[in-house]
């Protein structure tokens, strides 16, 4: 039994995540400074009202709240008929007002829930609420004429967030990772947010304790943060239920505490202490009316729903007879499900199971590692010219590496390499011969009875034609060739 | 004084002038630069006197004046009445490139990057903004004598608070200094100076003018409102500057009556507003401890509007009684939150001494901000805190709403307005409450609950007791601002030949000698002999 499989059984883990997603909007939340400041000179990015000066007032970003409510629909949360601003309020030099406003009470999503796959089958998170708040400025430390100084960028103050609170329901890792993509998701097909983990656009911080298997009271529990991707979640929290059983075996006791990732040594180390909860003295925001949400704008908002992955999915397999497996690889993946639907929007429905597989087999592949672009017409083209037999499965790969690579049509690069499929009898015959011939060991071995031997010599007559033998016609011949003369 | 001084002129026959040629922006600007200059040392009403900007805006004004004149009547028309009249401005309000200390050495050095709403329609209409007033710092306190930059005097008496917290513009608009000036009202700071100085000052419905702009002490609380000599002038002044503002979410999208600037003219035809009015008299606002002299004007006014044609009668407003307690938990609770930006990281005052952040903040904090400031933040702080929320912020909000059915019950029973005491006593001497919190407290017992339930309201002069002036308090249900003037304005009609209309403050003469102590030098003087007595 594994370490992690030996703590397991003696201790069941709960975890609870909070993610913080900055909303895609073009102003920011309570001023109309522009949300563009990835690599804006700092403090270029504000005004009177996110930099807190005396006097100003908040005006609400309707957009922002629009997205908070998309997503509250998206996990069947529901939406309060009135909701209101709170006051958050602490010091910290990067918060200019000297509170933030958040939600408290009346969030605008509220008993929502989420079900993804995970590989010990479909598992669903209850989510206690979405609600909407502002970003603070960052502070960074610097030197500056031999004096350790921080210096404030009041770029990101005000930039409206969205908080997702989920339920202690979580058991893993894994169950903690996959929430977190399978939101990410959801995110990004709403357009909510763009929810990049790298710029920090989706914050993930897990709230971590164990118990003895059998027992109802929580354990002691440790805030994880600074998980800077989905690999680091999952890596974070079993390296922290481990910790902790570590601790609690050696007869020691869980510190309620704050501990950060770090990604280099692969564990988590502590923060900060963290003795007793904050008092923010939450109090209405008398600056802002209560927000009335009327059933019609709901609705409309709710309308306006793209189709989200749950149901992607299920229609990819029932209409487009996918395999779970693909259904589940194209959707989890929001570029590769847009090429998707594009490309079967052009092909028909018929090619769909085609498509999948180029794009599980190859896309995906492909965009991991290099630049490039499909264009979703093209795509379907090359799959129709496979399906055609016009060329040969193995140089429609070529092909569509070409295309992704230099974004040349699909009939240039046929054209250009003379790409065509060889399905003339007499020339396989011919060339099944020459191999034959060639790799009389091969051969020897296929008459012992290794049938993997066949496959090798189909291999040297494709290589032979350069890819573009009709192989199954080369297969049917060789086997034929092989059988009639022993 | 001469008679032809233009400063003893009324801002609407200062707006006629204008018009007609008769007098510049210019020459009007300059007459009052001159008296606030002569005398702001004896009477400190001012912070800020900006001769240079004033002059600026009065020389525009003029220009916009002239070429209006040669457009003709209709272009002339299209100007507001306060184009090139001047105006003086409390010093939270931001004017682009000035300072706003809110009485506060925390914002010493801060220079505001915007206009307020307020300054930006002030600027639209023409008014010619003269400088920034005293006030208590972060507008806390009912006499001026929380300014971090020392205390201002009453015109009427050189020993005396001119009120507060908008103490400044009260005694500036009384000293003749400016004919209009903008005070905020959190508990009774336009009212309560306005009834202590004698003049005009009215706190309009909660969201009729814009708060962007305006430091903040109590945003659910906080209104700004005009100052003048009479409510032709303070409906002038609220009608440049009210109105919604998409920058202030608690703003109202209520229209701003043309009307405001069209109060009757003719004392008679003002008084037959009254005729049929129907007045309440709230029993619970003669309270214990309300100077004889005062309560006897009051009652004096609301029978000579009843013998002009108005029905008066008594009613009962059950919760006043509460209304003290309850704001005292709201308005700080509110304000610890407002005041946290105050922490030296940005601007104002700093102290980075310790270099360390919370050490920095402490200090900072515990020196930028004066006792009261800091009095109410504790008690603001602890209000909000775990624990303690339900039984005192939540508690005063029950109690703020039975305050509003108070008054929603009288508005049901038809009642055009409520009148009332505005401040238990007359102004009192300086340093006779600075030191007693309750005491000041007190004075806004009449004033507050208007701010509790977002109702508008104004002081009227309404005579004197013992020399010094006496304000009559006039209460209207929501947006009801220029039928509230109008009754004002009808009362001024019945008053119109009283003794005591249009007398000069009693010692405002004393300011021009530069031998007057200044209003610190003459707080001080009085500590010195003798412990401060409560007596007004
Ligand atoms: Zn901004």
């Amino acid at each position: 039994m594994t370490v992690a499989g030996a703590v397991a059984s003696r201790y069941e883990a709960v975890i609870g995540i909070e993610i913080h997603c900055q909303l895609k909007t073009v102003s920011k939340m309570f001023c109309g400074c522009s949300t563009d400041i990835d690599g804006a000179a700092p403090n270029s990015h504000c005004c009177p009202v996110c930099l807190g000066l005396p006097g100003v007032l908040p005006t609400i970003n309707k957009a922002a709240v629009e997205w908070v409510i998309a997503t509250g629909s998206a996990i069947e949360a529901t939406t309060p008929a009135a909701t209101r601003w709170d006051r958050k309020n602490y010091f910290y030099p990067d918060l200019p007002k000297g509170y933030q406003i958040s939600q408290y009470q009346l969030p605008l999503a509220a008993n929502g829930r989420l079900t993804f796959d995970t590989s010990e089958g479909p598992f669903t998170v209850r989510i206690r609420r979405a609600h909407l708040e502002e970003d603070t400025g960052r502070l960074q430390h610097a030197e500056l004429d031999g004096r350790r100084v921080s210096l404030i960028d009041y770029n990101r103050s005000g930039m409206p967030l969205m908080e997702i609170v989920t339920e202690p329901d979580i058991r893993t890792g894994e169950q903690a990772r996959r929430y977190a993509e399978e939101l990410r998701l959801l995110m990004k097909t709403i357009g909510a947010s763009d929810a990049e983990m790298e710029n920090g656009q989706m914050r993930v911080e897990a709230n971590v304790s164990i118990r003895p298997r059998g027992r109802e009271e929580f354990g002691t529990r440790v805030e994880v943060k600074n998980m800077n991707s989905m690999k680091a979640v999952e890596r974070a929290i079993a390296f922290e239920i481990e910790r902790q059983a570590g601790l609690i075996d050696g007869g020691g006791a869980v510190q309620m505490e704050t501990r950060g990732w770090d990604d280099p040594s692969q564990s988590t180390y502590h923060m900060r202490l963290k003795e007793e909860e904050n008092d923010y003295r939450y109090f209405p925001e008398p600056d802002l009316p209560p927000l009335i949400t009327t059933p019609e704008w709901l609705a409309a908002i709710k309308t306006r729903l793209p189709e989200l992955p749950a149901a992607r999915r299920t229609r990819y397999q029932t209409e487009l007879g996918l395999s779970p497996y693909d259904a589940s690889v194209i959707v989890n993946d929001a570029d590769a499900s847009t090429l998707f639907e594009d490309a079967v929007k052009t092909s028909g429905s018929g090619l769909a199971k085609s498509l999948a597989n180029m794009i599980t087999g190859e896309y995906l592949r492909l965009v991991k590692t290099a630049e490039g672009h499909v264009d979703p017409a093209e795509l379907a083209k090359l799959v129709l010219t496979i399906d055609q037999g016009a060329v040969s499965a193995t140089v429609g790969k070529n092909i569509f590496v070409e295309h992704f690579e230099s974004g040349q049509p699909v009939t240039s690069i046929i054209e250009k390499h003379g790409y065509r499929q060889i399905s003339d009898a007499g020339v396989l015959a011919k060339a099944v011969e020459q191999v034959l011939e060639a790799n009389p060991a091969a051969v020897a071995d296929y008459r012992a009875g290794k049938a993997a031997a066949a496959g090798f010599l189909v291999g040297q007559v494709m290589k032979a034609t350069r890819g573009q033998a009709n192989a199954a016609m080369v297969q049917a011949a060789l086997r034929e060739r092989l059988d009639r003369s022993e | 004084m001469a008679s032809h001084d233009v400063t003893r002129l009324k801002a609407h026959e200062m707006a006629a002038l204008l018009r007609s040629g008769e007098t510049s922006s210019r020459g009007l600007t300059e007459a009052h630069l001159a008296a606030a200059e002569r005398q702001n040392r004896a009477l400190h009403a001012w912070l800020v006197i900006d001769r240079t900007g004033a002059l600026e805006q009065a020389d525009k004004a003029d220009r916009r004046l002239a070429e209006a004149r040669k457009a003709g009547r209709q272009a002339l028309d299209a100007l507001h009445p306060l184009c090139g009249v001047p105006v003086g401005l409390k010093d939270l309000v931001s004017v682009k490139g000035g300072q706003a200390t809110a009485g506060s050495k925390i914002l010493e050095g801060y220079v505001a990057p915007f206009d307020s709403t307020v300054t930006a329609r002030l600027r639209e209409a023409g008014a010619v903004i003269l400088g920034k007033t005293n006030m208590d710092e972060f507008a806390m306190g009912s006499s001026c004598e929380h300014s971090a930059f020392g205390p201002t005097a009453n015109p009427w008496d050189l020993s005396r608070v001119p009120g507060g917290s908008s103490g400044g513009s009260a005694a500036a608009v009384a000293a003749f200094h400016t004919p209009l000036a903008i005070g905020t009202d959190t508990g009774g700071s336009i009212r309560q100076p306005a009834s202590l100085c004698g003049i005009v000052g009215m706190k309009p419905t909660y969201g009729r003018v814009s708060r962007y702009g305006i430091v903040a002490f109590a945003s659910s609380l906080d209104q700004i409102g005009p100052f003048g000599r009479d409510t032709r002038d303070a409906a002038l002044l609220l009608h440049a500057v009210a109105g919604h503002d998409r920058r202030d979410a608690t703003s109202a999208p209520v229209e701003v009556p043309a009307d405001l600037l069209h109060l009757p003219e003719g004392d008679d035809e003002a008084a037959a507003y009254l005729k049929g009015r129907r007045i309440a008299l709230p029993r619970e606002y003669f309270v214990a401890g309300m100077e004889p002299g005062v309560a006897a004007r009051v009652r004096e006014a609301v029978a000579a509007m009843e013998q002009a044609g108005a029905h008066v009668e008594e009613v009962s407003l059950p919760h006043t009684d509460y209304g003290l307690a309850a704001y005292y938990i709201i308005a700080p609770a509110e304000a610890s939150s407002n005041l946290a930006r105050y922490d030296g990281v940005k601007y104002g005052y700093n102290d980075r001494s310790s270099g360390d952040y919370i050490a920095d903040y402490l200090k900072t904090r515990g020196a930028g901000f004066g006792p009261e400031a800091k009095r109410r933040i504790m008690l603001g702080t602890y209000a909000l805190s775990a624990g303690y929320y339900d039984a005192y912020y939540l508690k005063a909000q029950k109690v703020r709403t039975l305050i509003k059915g108070d008054f929603d019950s009288v508005w049901a029973a038809g009642f055009d307005a409520i009148c009332a005491p505005v401040s238990p006593t007359v102004a009192f001497k300086l340093g006779a409450k600075v030191d007693d919190p309750v005491a000041m407290y007190l004075s806004d017992t009449c004033t507050l609950p208007l701010n509790m339930a977002g109702l508008p309201g104004l002081s009227i002069p309404a005579g004197l007791s013992d020399g010094l002036p006496v304000g009559l308090q006039m209460i209207g249900s929501p947006w009801s601002e220029l039928s509230m003037l109008r009754l004002a304005r009808a009362y001024e009609g019945i008053t119109a030949r009283a003794p005591w209309r249009d007398l000069d403050p009693a010692e405002l003469s004393l300011t021009d000698d530069p031998s007057t102590p200044s209003p610190m030098d003459r707080k001080r003087a009085i500590a010195a002999a003798g412990a401060p007595g409560r007596q007004a």
